[in-house]
């Protein structure tokens, strides 16, 4: 069943073309990975995912719902949740309190609850917790729950913010270059940790330029070449597409 | 409860210093007035130090709650403490009506609007003199009684005041350490990550400046009774910086740092009364250093110093910009 | 009824013809504004103090017997002087200091230079005798004191010479450069500090000229320049913070505006007109009249 749908999207900035009549359909279960060179459009392709860009055509329909006019943080209630490429950490908390901030949608209480202390606000606390103790573990980040975020090193971050994404719940998760960055001993953990996800029947919108992960996880992959669909198929389809590899290689292989 | 030991050992002290010194201005005087301060500072804390935005022009509320107050007591003879909750009401709708326009805006062009709307109503302050008895203020302002008792003494007014002051820091404290105040804070840590998380930040910002405008109405209030006459003079553009300065020096992102810039500033011109030529200048380089040598507060500094040196270790941890730069560029 | 439109008329002419002459000063007030934050992304909320300094320090001289014309332009280098000292000790110290802590550093600093002013001139207002006389002059249906035809003239001359440094001059090109991306602009040999230090020098001469022209026609006093510094850094929002030219518009508007409204609607609110009107312009279009929107890349 899909569960994310792109019809034609468009998205410029002044003359550049970032994303040009882009359509694609993401099925839920999967891992669906976009790549392509920098400068190709795929974090611009997450950024109007989620709200932060309006894009300039065409339209983007999750689980059956239009998201044109939908604020970042109603998006994100709909079941959608993300990482960043350059690292958006809470870096004023702890490791908890990061993924506390997660657990949002999950809880409710509001400013005046929460001035008053109610019996209701401890209890709910307790709950968001052990919530987050819990997708701490999941990322192996639980030893560190209680250290400054600012503390930690490059690929405990990133990994951070999957576990706050994690806390939302969400249905879907998009994340933007996670092995970016990180050596080969994390990059084989994340793939783990990418492929727990995925068991636990969150659908996976992944952008990554390590091929090896891409191809070894990935159900299907999308192309994309300034801005435009180069190709799209499994990861074997897709390695032995002459356009990906002309695109990828150069005019003269 | 472990949470609040901080707390009642300030509640001790403060229940204790007018005790031992009953007929001390120091504490019965100037602290009333730093108590005051610090239900300021405290709530704008909130609003500048939890959820990193600025606001050049606290003191309107401040004076708007004060002037409520002043005008329904003297000129209606209401009831001075539900003159006191219209002056709330007051506040909470006109920073609503502000906040929606106003919170859209970040960095210069908020501080630039906080601080026109400040001076806007300092000057309808001192215009309206049909009501607001103009520059020259409003006096025979009826004090506040309670069960039947007038607050008519310096010590009685501490009292009144501590009580107030108390319950903000409590307030600020339970606020901070729940799911609301991790919203503030992720506001300020990355605003875009609080959407995603499903914050709707612009209500958050809303709702936090609203409430430290509410904290600045009840100060102003009570103010206002205390000193039995306001004029707008208390409630300028000067002020708004002075507050903003407290919970610049107790480290912006600290209740108790509050607390402490509110101590600090509030004694500074007392104990320099001898020097009172040399107050702005010395006022303005404590901004100054205090913001480039000790950005994290004055209060944060000492802490963080004591502490190194009762346990002598304590590595630096990476700053976490450095791991942001070394990712800037895609691989 | 016809001699009644017609001075109205007189009047709304009188009004233009003085709301230009302040509408100046604060287009000159936010051209200092615009100036540092270009080439570093900092309000200087002391720009009003520039301008303060430039017209007590003429004062001063001229209490200490130094010829007019002399005094003037030593006014001019000393606080240029300042200027440099604000870069050097309060900004550049706090490099990549956020927003809301450079706000707060350059109030400090403002607060710190009047409590300065205090210590050395006292409370006391000043006045300080025009360049040419007071002998007005008619110029159509307006009255005007030589005066404010300096401050325009002078005005006109400055921005000029402003846009002409941005526009044409290596120095001034090598500042953009800075403005737009300091790294790259080191990487290409520009010294950036240099710069720095020039753009801070630069606005803060802009602020004293402002000064030597105001106080002629509005008196001088240590703590005269915290209102005009505000209503500068409005005319520097109105106009798009980080636009010259838009400053310089904004200030001439904001002053006409601020003529017209305080003749025909009500003097008491004089000042606040500046603000409804930069609130008003903030709520409707925040990225002012002539700037650009822009997005934090995530
Ligand atoms: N906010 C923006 N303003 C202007 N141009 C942008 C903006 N965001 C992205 N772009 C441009 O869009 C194109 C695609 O960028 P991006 O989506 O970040 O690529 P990728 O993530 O695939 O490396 C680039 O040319 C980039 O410069
Ligand atoms: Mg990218």
């Amino acid at each position: 069943m899909t569960i994310l749908q792109a019809v034609n999207l468009d998205k410029h900035f002044g003359g550049v073309a970032a994303v040009t009549d882009l359509s694609f359909s993401v099925t839920e279960g999967e891992i669906y990975s976009v790549i392509g060179p920098n400068g190709a459009g795929k974090t611009t392709l997450f950024n109007m995912l989620c709200g932060y860009y309006v894009p300039s055509g065409g339209s983007i329909t999750f689980a059956g719902k239009d998201l044109a006019g939908m604020e970042t943080h109603q998006i994100a209630a709909q079941g959608i949740s993300r990482t960043f490429q350059n690292l958006q950490v809470f870096y004023n908390m702890t490791v908890l309190e990061n993924v506390m901030v997660g657990c949002h949608m999950r809880t409710r209480t509001g400013l005046i609850k929460a001035a008053l202390r109610l019996p209701s606000v401890i209890r709910e606390e307790r709950q968001v917790r052990e919530w987050s103790l819990e997708a701490l573990t999941l990322c192996g980040l639980e030893h560190l729950a209680d250290r400054e975020a600012g503390s930690l090193p490059y690929g405990e971050l990133k990994r951070l913010e999957i576990a706050r994404a994690l806390a939302s719940d969400p249905k879907f998760l998009a994340m933007d270059e996670p092995a970016a960055g990180l050596n080969d001993t994390e990059t084989v953990e994340m793939r783990q940790l990418i492929q727990r996800l995925k068991e636990r029947g969150i659908t996976i919108l992944l952008v990554e330029h390590n091929m090896g992960l891409v191809m070894q996880i990935s159900d299907r992959v999308l192309v994309l070449g300034f801005g435009c669909l180069l190709a799209e198929g499994t990861p074997q389809e897709v390695q032995n597409n002459p356009a990906v590899i002309k695109a990828y290689l150069g005019e003269d292989v | 409860m472990n949470r609040l030991k901080g707390f009642y050992v300030y509640a001790a002290v403060v229940a204790l210093l007018p005790i031992l010194f009953p007929d001390n201005y120091f504490v019965t005087v100037v602290g009333a007035t730093i108590l005051l301060n610090v239900i300021l500072a405290v709530g704008l804390n909130l609003f500048i130090g939890y959820a990193g935005q600025i606001s050049l022009g606290h003191a309107a509320f401040f004076g708007i709650g004060a002037y409520s107050s002043a005008v329904l007591t003297t000129r209606f003879e209401l009831n001075a403490w539900l003159a006191m909750l219209v002056g709330l009401g007051l506040v909470y709708v006109i920073a609503n009506l502000v906040a929606r326009p106003i919170l859209k805006l970040k960095g210069h062009y908020l501080a630039m609007a906080t601080l026109g709307f400040g001076i806007i109503v300092n000057i309808i302050l001192v215009q309206e003199s049909s009501w607001s008895g103009g520059p020259d203020g409003l006096g025979d302002i009826p004090t506040l009684s309670l069960f039947g008792f007038d607050i008519d003494t310096d010590l009685r007014w501490y009292g009144m005041i501590a009580f107030f002051s108390l319950a903000a820091i409590l307030v600020s404290l339970n606020i901070i350490d729940s799911r609301a105040g991790r919203e503030l804070r992720a506001v300020h840590g990355s605003e875009f990550a609080a959407q995603m998380m499903g914050v709707d930040t612009v209500r958050t910002r809303t709702n936090v400046f609203v409430l430290s405008a509410m904290f600045a109405s009840l100060a102003g209030s009570l103010f206002a009774h205390q000193q039995a006459f306001v004029s707008p003079e208390s409630f300028g553009f000067g002020f708004s910086i002075e507050i903003v300065t407290m919970v610049v020096l107790g480290g912006m992102a600290s209740t108790y740092g509050a607390v402490f810039g509110a101590i600090v500033l509030t004694l500074l011109p007392e104990t320099l009364v001898v020097f009172e030529d040399y107050e702005m200048l010395i006022f303005g380089g404590i901004l100054m250093g205090g913001m480039i040598f000790m950005p994290q507060g004055l209060f944060v500094f000492l802490t963080q110093k004591i502490r190194t040196v009762l346990n002598h270790r304590s590595g630096p941890s990476p700053k976490p910009q450095d791991a942001q730069k070394t990712l800037e560029c895609d691989s | 009824m016809l001699s009644e439109v017609k001075l109205m008329f007189d009047q709304i002419i009188q009004f233009l013809a003085t709301g230009l002459s302040i509408g100046s000063t604060y287009a000159l007030v936010g051209l200092g504004f615009a100036i540092i934050y270009n080439a570093s992304g900092v309000v200087n909320f002391a720009q009003g103090e520039f301008v303060m300094l430039g017209a007590m320090s003429v004062v001063g001289l001229l209490g200490a017997g130094v010829p007019y014309p002399l005094a003037l332009l030593v006014a001019i280098a000393i606080v240029t002087l300042v200027g440099f000292s604000l870069n050097k000790f309060a900004i550049e110290p706090a490099r990549g200091a956020s927003v809301v802590a450079t706000i707060i550093i350059t109030i400090g600093a403002s607060i710190l230079l009047r409590g300065a002013a205090l210590l050395i001139w006292g409370k006391d207002i000043f006045s300080m005798p025009a360049f040419t006389g007071d002998e007005p002059i008619q110029i159509g249906a307006a009255t005007l004191v030589p005066q404010n035809l300096w401050i325009m003239g002078i005005t006109v001359i400055l921005v000029l010479g402003v846009r002409y440094f941005f526009d044409k001059t290596l120095i001034g090109k090598a500042i953009l450069a800075c403005s737009c991306n300091k790294t790259a602009a080191g990487l290409v040999g520009i010294n950036v500090k240099l710069m720095l230090l020039t753009s801070y020098g630069l606005s803060a001469a802009i602020g004293a000229v402002a000064g030597l022209l105001i106080a002629p026609i509005a008196f001088t006093s240590f703590d005269a320049g915290t209102m005009l510094g505000l209503k500068g850094f409005a005319a520097a929002i109105l106009g798009g913070m980080g636009s010259s030219m838009g400053a310089v518009a904004g200030g001439l508007v904001l002053g006409v505006l601020e003529s017209l409204g305080a003749g025909l609607i009500s003097s008491g609110y004089k000042d606040a007109i500046a603000f409804v009107i930069i609130l008003a312009v903030l709520f409707f279009k925040p990225s002012g009249l002539f700037g650009f929107k822009s997005v934090d890349r995530v």
